[in-house]
């Protein structure tokens, strides 16, 4: 099968910078067949790039963190913290008085920080005005794409333990 | 009066001009794959990183295999054309 065997031996130079004007038109077609082909090769790295990151978060188990005591957080108020990396903020809030709920505190539209609305008892982002329930973390109004990541809380004793993260569906 | 191009260079040409489209719509899907395939990440959808990973390949490979052509038909074309050019040595 001799399809794709390469049929002339030249050196580069001469085969890329040929003296008659008629082959520029091969030339230039082929380096943007060789462009072209080359992002594609960059797209299947980011493809690969992406499997690697799900196989590698899914091996991975979060470790247990300590957040604060319970009695720390009043009734409506928040306590903010990092989980699971010093790059993560999180946020803790306590709607009720048994009720402790805990979310990423990074917008899932474009990262920008959310804050708790105690008047309407919901996460508002400031940016663009996406709304969060506090009960699911679902997107209630606004851009943001999907619901905020919940971190799994444990209380033990007075202390509350945060313990991995949920990751919600796109909405 | 310009010389016309032989059939073998214009014929050249075409395959050329067709592999590229070809290449350029491949492209497309391989763009939206990725973008897909990010979004479904971040939203927590693992099981499509796998998939869109052996599709892309496909993808390239077919890239690869279409730009070998490319060289193929232009190097042939060029030599069938080097014969009816004048010696300028």
């Amino acid at each position: 099968m001799n399809l794709f065997k390469q049929v002339r031996k030249e050196p580069l130079w001469q085969d890329e910078f040929s003296i008659h004007a008629s082959d520029e038109r091969y030339v230039s077609r082929r380096q943007f067949t060789k462009f072209l082909v080359l992002t594609s090769f960059g797209m299947f790295v980011g493809n690969v790039w992406i499997l690697m990151r799900s196989l590698l978060s899914r091996t991975s188990v979060l470790p247990e963190q300590k957040i604060c005591s319970s009695s720390q957080v009043p009734v409506g108020g928040v306590w903010l913290f990092r989980y699971p990396t010093e790059k993560d903020p999180c946020i803790l809030i306590r709607p009720d008085d048994q009720t402790y709920v805990a979310y990423s505190q990074k917008c899932t539209h474009l990262s920008c920080a959310v804050y708790y609305a105690r008047e309407k008892n919901r996460l508002e982002c400031p940016c663009h005005e996406g709304y969060f329930s506090v009960r699911n973390g679902d997107v209630l109004q606004g851009p943001p794409p999907r619901p905020l990541p919940r971190v799994m809380l444990e209380r033990r004793g007075d202390n509350l333990f945060a313990v991995g993260m949920a990751v919600g569906k796109e909405t | 009066m310009a010389a016309q191009p032989s059939p073998t260079r214009k014929h050249g040409l075409t395959a050329i001009d067709g592999a590229l489209a070809l290449i350029a719509l491949l492209l497309i899907v391989q763009m939206w794959l990725l973008t897909a395939t990010l979004e479904s990440y971040l939203a927590g959808a693992h099981e499509a990183a796998l998939p869109a990973a052996i599709i892309s390949a496909i993808l390239f490979i077919i890239c690869g295999a279409l730009y070998l052509f490319v060289v193929r038909v232009d190097s042939e074309a060029r030599t069938e054309s080097d014969k009816t050019k004048p010696n300028l040595v």
